[in-house]
């Protein structure tokens, strides 16, 4: 069913534009040209985010941190199997569901640990990856308060996450 | 931004210099390699929904769309300009309908209509706007259900609900915390400096503009 859905909004969509007179195809050529320019100044932060990820995955510093984080995060009720998919997820979106696979594959597909990392990858964004595109095409560096509540507020949704699975 | 990536980059590359040092260079390629990968992917999207966006305006259903959630948006995000509300209503659309094509796009232009050219500091507004995407609510998460139906589970799509439960529960938190935040901002109001940049003299007042309060004209007599 809900294949249809994308498809359809798009075909009425056209549909109005041709009642409306509205030229589509330089809708399309503007469409383009803006998606140019955007990926122009998304680029060099998406570029070097991604360099840092490799570099975290590949000298094992995430394992390494992760497995200090297991302890901690057991108290909350979070499994220690899934610590290092909670220490991707703000970081890269490819990166949890090669994670969750590695779990899916460990733990089999409907144990504990697996559903919370499945919960955890459908529930999560990456909020570094987010925060760099988003303030992309404007100067503004100084983030405050937000990676901080944004974590916390992930996090939160992780525990109740975890929480969920237990029960449900 | 520039602290956390320099301390992290540093410590992984002194542990990977240590561990493998051969690896050290191919694996910072591969990274770019990686987001080139990602950019191309992201264009192509892009292309498509910037041009149903640009349709979108053309027929004018972004003001429809706009329209319809701007209570809620009007409620949130105070004193900001038409042309915002409405990218932040398509970036809300997109993100419930489970379009993230559509709703980053939309995404970085209301944080560009919000900013003054030369601001280098996040307004509340902006923070808002970013926490309400890093914990977006996702109503299908097509792609899990998916990779544990391909794995074989007895029930693929069990996680649904709590999936909705937790990332619900992470956006609301996520939007009283930035009240909160945004409040303990305006008691400290007349000592700091950085909260000079009101939204109010950005651009020129429209129609659509709620009343500016007295107490919101803060920024102009220093």
């Amino acid at each position: 069913m809900s294949v249809f859905i994308l498809p359809v909004i798009l075909i009425v969509l056209l549909i109005i534009c041709i009642i409306k007179k509205v030229k589509v195809y330089d809708c399309f050529l503007e469409g383009t040209k803006d998606s140019l320019s955007l990926i122009k100044s998304i680029f060099p932060y998406v570029a070097s985010i991604f360099v840092c990820i490799e570099l975290f995955k590949a000298s094992g510093l995430s394992a390494t941190v992760s497995g200090w984080l297991a302890k901690p995060l057991s108290y909350l009720g979070i499994p220690s199997e899934i610590t290092e998919i909670i220490l991707l997820v703000p970081l890269s979106g490819n990166g949890t569901i090669a994670l969750l696979e590695s779990i899916i594959n460990d733990c089999g597909v409907d144990s504990y640990p697996a559903r919370c990392a499945a919960v955890i990858a459908g529930a999560t964004e990456t909020i570094f990856y987010i925060s760099a595109v988003y303030f992309s095409a404007c100067k503004v560096r100084k983030l405050r308060y937000a990676i901080p509540v944004a974590i916390f507020c992930t996090l939160l949704g992780t525990v109740v996450a975890c929480a969920l699975c237990r029960i449900m | 931004m520039n602290v956390a990536f320099t301390a992290l980059t540093l410590i992984s590359l002194v542990l990977l210099t240590i561990v493998s040092p051969a690896t050290a260079f191919p694996t910072m390629l591969q990274g770019v390699m990686n987001a080139i990968t990602l950019i191309l992917k992201l264009c192509a999207i892009y292309s498509v929904w910037l041009s149903v966006l640009k349709m979108m305006q053309a027929t004018a259903l972004d003001k429809k769309l706009s329209r319809i959630l701007r209570p809620l948006i009007k409620r949130l995000f105070k004193n900001e300009s038409d042309e915002t509300y409405q990218w932040i209503s398509v970036n809300l659309a997109g993100n419930m309908l489970g379009m993230g094509g559509v709703a980053t796009p939309a995404g970085i232009k209301a944080m560009q209509s919000m900013a003054t050219p030369e601001q280098t500091v996040a307004s509340n507004n902006m923070i808002l706007l970013l926490i309400i995407n890093a914990t977006s609510i996702q109503l299908i998460p097509a792609t899990v259900i998916a990779i544990r139906a391909t794995a074989g589970s007895a029930d693929a799509s069990s996680i649904f609900l709590p999936t909705l439960i937790s990332t619900a529960v992470s956006t609301i938190s996520g939007v009283i915390l930035c009240k909160v935040f945004s409040l303990t901002d305006k008691k400290k109001d007349g000592k700091n400096e950085q909260n000079s940049i009101s939204p109010i003299h950005k651009q020129p007042l429209n129609k659509g503009f709620c009343k500016i309060k007295p107490s919101m004209h803060r920024g102009n007599n220093r």
